[in-house]
């Protein structure tokens, strides 16, 4: 067997086999050689997405809930219904120490102001932040930094401006850390620029200032707009949800089934959305493509048995000159794997260069819906290998049939 | 060299069967030319594939250069085939895709040779039916007559102790028909055994004997002076 393959006759054959049908050989490459390309374009397409998807939400903790206080809709204990509800600091920490599963959780104001700069003014969102906020959702930084520590401790008068800020409050290519603006009469000091994110939970801000500051110039006191609860890895963010809420309805004093007191945003359940859709879109891919596949693959054998019977004479004749059986066998089988092997490598580089135009172009700049389309090289050498062993067992068929018919009946003049 | 004692055969037609060799003896020697004759579907072809070992014989005993030939699985026959035997068609039954030189060398692919081995052995045969400057022709580029010598040098090339001969003149017009036995007689003047079926008086007096099949059985079996073929061409 290894002699039969290594010597070169055993591909002369091969070759004139495949030369003399042409048509067949063209046929056949394009039926396996597209559902290889249909597979590796769309797995590659899926990757992309996958990919664009994972950098739109890189930049936030998915095992995120946001949970701000509204009015009761039921009367409870001597309180009618209506009420509204505030959430305090002392509720952030209750859910933090009490609730099973949360890694932390980062209470934050905001509300919209005036800002000037000298004669230039906007009004925008402003929120009073922890610096643990830059966990739940990165910002990115293009000039300075995010609020830290010592900020918070000393109540420090500094902001970190979004670029749309920026652009309203400074020159074109002005300097902007370091400079003051005016929050509500006071001055504070830009110390970091961010770039907006494409994902955003919650109500856009403009600008994070500290969250004690922030508590000071407004006078919150306690009070918080919202606090996001963000999950460990490990546990159920909607559980969670669930858990934190009905302790926090305990504590205000709110009727266990009353809905509306509370609202609530939970980026989990939204991620998993799009995870399972786009773990939908490659289970599809698969089927689509391994169902092109084995479609190919069966034209091959369908083409080979053809090719196989037309050539019942001549098999007859090699028999009659000394071919044993599976000599004759292998040698379809053979053509059956090369077949597919070439259809294989030409839909591979096809698929390839289809994904490298697809990056080119779908591919590039911030707003991409395919970023960086691949296909691991495990999955093309699966795929080759899945390919081998259908090419064998397509192969087969013609195979046995080539050496059904006797020599002798293959002869027959006639 | 060939010894058969009381070959039978019969085909099965629907629920009937056809009973065509009923009782055939027969021995060949080293050296000999033999024509079997007799009329269409008298088993000529029947007692030549059995002897080929293309078919097998439902009861009697055939022995071929000493070895007792039954029981023989696909595999062994092929490989029989290859040592022992070569074949000549009355169709030619050359491959249309390869050359002359390629047709003449497959049987020496099969029994394993080097490729310029083969080469070299298929050039020796074709050179020897006249046709080493058509080697690399294409047989549809070749007349009947060349056909038949090309498959010639392909029965040759193995150096196969006994040459099947069925027809081999049968699609050839008288002229060609006569070069082509004069050629086969010069292969038996070498010393080749040779086997032929034919249905025509004037092929089968260049054998040296005749063996006549008639419903099964061997009717006559004689000795004749070879009419030479030379002398027509
Ligand atoms: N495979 C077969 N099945 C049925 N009948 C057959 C088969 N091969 C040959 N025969 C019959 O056997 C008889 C002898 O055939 P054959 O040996 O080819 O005759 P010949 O070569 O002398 O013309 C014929 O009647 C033919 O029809
Ligand atoms: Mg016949």
């Amino acid at each position: 067997m290894i002699k039969f393959l290594f010597d070169g006759d055993t591909w002369q054959e091969l070759y004139d086999s495949i030369r003399k049908n042409k048509l067949r050989t063209l046929v056949t490459i394009f039926g396996v050689g597209f559902g290889i390309f249909l597979l590796i374009v769309l797995l590659g397409s899926a990757r992309g997405m996958e990919n664009s998807f994972n950098r739109l939400f890189g930049d936030f903790a998915t095992n995120t809930v946001f949970v701000w206080g509204q009015r009761t809709a039921k009367p409870f204990k001597g309180f009618q219904e209506g009420r509204r509800v505030r959430l305090t600091l002392d509720d952030a920490y209750r859910v933090e120490d009490n609730i099973p599963g949360v890694e932390f959780v980062v209470p934050r104001n905001q509300r919209g102001s005036q800002v000037n700069r000298g004669f230039l003014s906007g009004t925008f969102q402003i929120a009073g932040d922890y610096p643990l906020l830059d966990k739940v959702e990165k910002k990115k930084l293009i000039h300075g930094r995010f609020i830290n520590e010592n900020d918070m401790k000393n109540k420090r008068k500094i902001a970190v401006i979004s670029e749309d800020v920026y652009k309203q409050l400074f020159e074109k290519d002005e300097k902007a850390i370091g400079e003051y603006i005016e929050i509500n009469g006071i001055n504070f000091k830009v110390v970091g620029v961010f770039k907006v994110s494409n994902i955003n939970m919650g109500p856009p801000i403009n600008m994070h200032i500290p969250f004690t500051t922030f508590q000071q110039i407004f006078n919150q006191a306690g009070r918080i707009g919202w606090m996001v609860i963000t999950a460990k890895p490990e546990f159920n963010i909607v559980q969670v949800e669930k858990d934190s809420k009905l302790l926090l309805k305990n504590t205000h004093k709110i009727h266990p089934d009353d809905r509306r007191a509370f609202g609530s945003a939970n980026a989990g359940q939204q991620f998993a959305k799009v995870t399972g859709f786009l773990k939908g879109m490659q289970f599809l891919t698969w089927f689509v493509g391994i169902a092109t596949l084995i479609a190919g693959v069966f034209a091959i054998g369908n083409i080979l048995l053809i090719t196989v019977k037309e050539r019942t004479k001549e098999i007859g004749l090699r028999r009659a000159i000394g071919a044993t059986p599976l000599e004759i066998k292998s040698q379809v089988i053979l053509e059956a794997i090369v077949l597919c092997l070439i259809a294989s490598i030409i839909g591979i580089i096809f698929g390839g260069i289809t994904l490298m135009i697809i990056n080119a172009t779908a591919g590039q700049g911030p707003d991409a819906t395919l970023v960086n389309p691949s296909v691991s090289i495990a999955v093309v050498l699966a795929a080759l290998l899945i390919l081998i062993i259908l090419g064998v067992l397509i192969g087969l068929i013609p195979a046995f049939k080539a050496t059904s018919v006797k020599p002798i009946e293959a002869l027959r003049e006639e | 060299m060939l010894k058969i004692n009381q070959l039978h055969k019969s085909y099965k037609i629907g629920d009937s069967s056809l009973h065509v060799l009923k009782g055939i003896d027969l021995s060949v020697e080293e050296g000999e030319m033999v024509a079997i004759m007799g009329s269409s579907g008298s088993g000529k072809s029947t007692l030549l594939n059995i002897i080929g070992m293309l078919d097998v014989a439902d009861s009697g005993e055939y022995i071929l250069d000493g070895l007792p030939i039954d029981n023989l699985t696909e595999k062994k026959a092929a490989v029989y085939r290859n040592k022992f035997l070569g074949f000549i068609f009355q169709s030619f039954n050359l491959i249309n895709y390869k050359n002359a030189l390629e047709n003449v060398a497959l049987p020496l692919y099969y029994q394993g040779l080097k490729r310029k081995k083969r080469q070299e052995l298929g050039m020796f045969h074709l050179d020897k039916v006249g046709l080493a400057d058509w080697a690399h022709h294409l047989p549809k580029e070749l007349s009947g007559g060349q056909k038949q010598r090309v498959a010639i040098a392909r029965a040759l090339a193995a150096n196969p102790k006994l040459l099947l001969a069925d027809e081999p003149t049968g699609a050839l017009d008288t002229t060609t028909s006569y070069e082509i036995m004069e050629f086969i007689q010069q292969l038996n003047d070498e010393g080749k055994t040779i086997l032929m079926v034919t249905h025509e008086e004037d092929i089968a007096n260049m054998c040296k004997r005749i063996v006549r099949l008639r419903d099964g059985v061997i009717m006559e079996d004689k000795a004749i002076t070879q009419v030479r073929a030379s002398q027509y061409v």
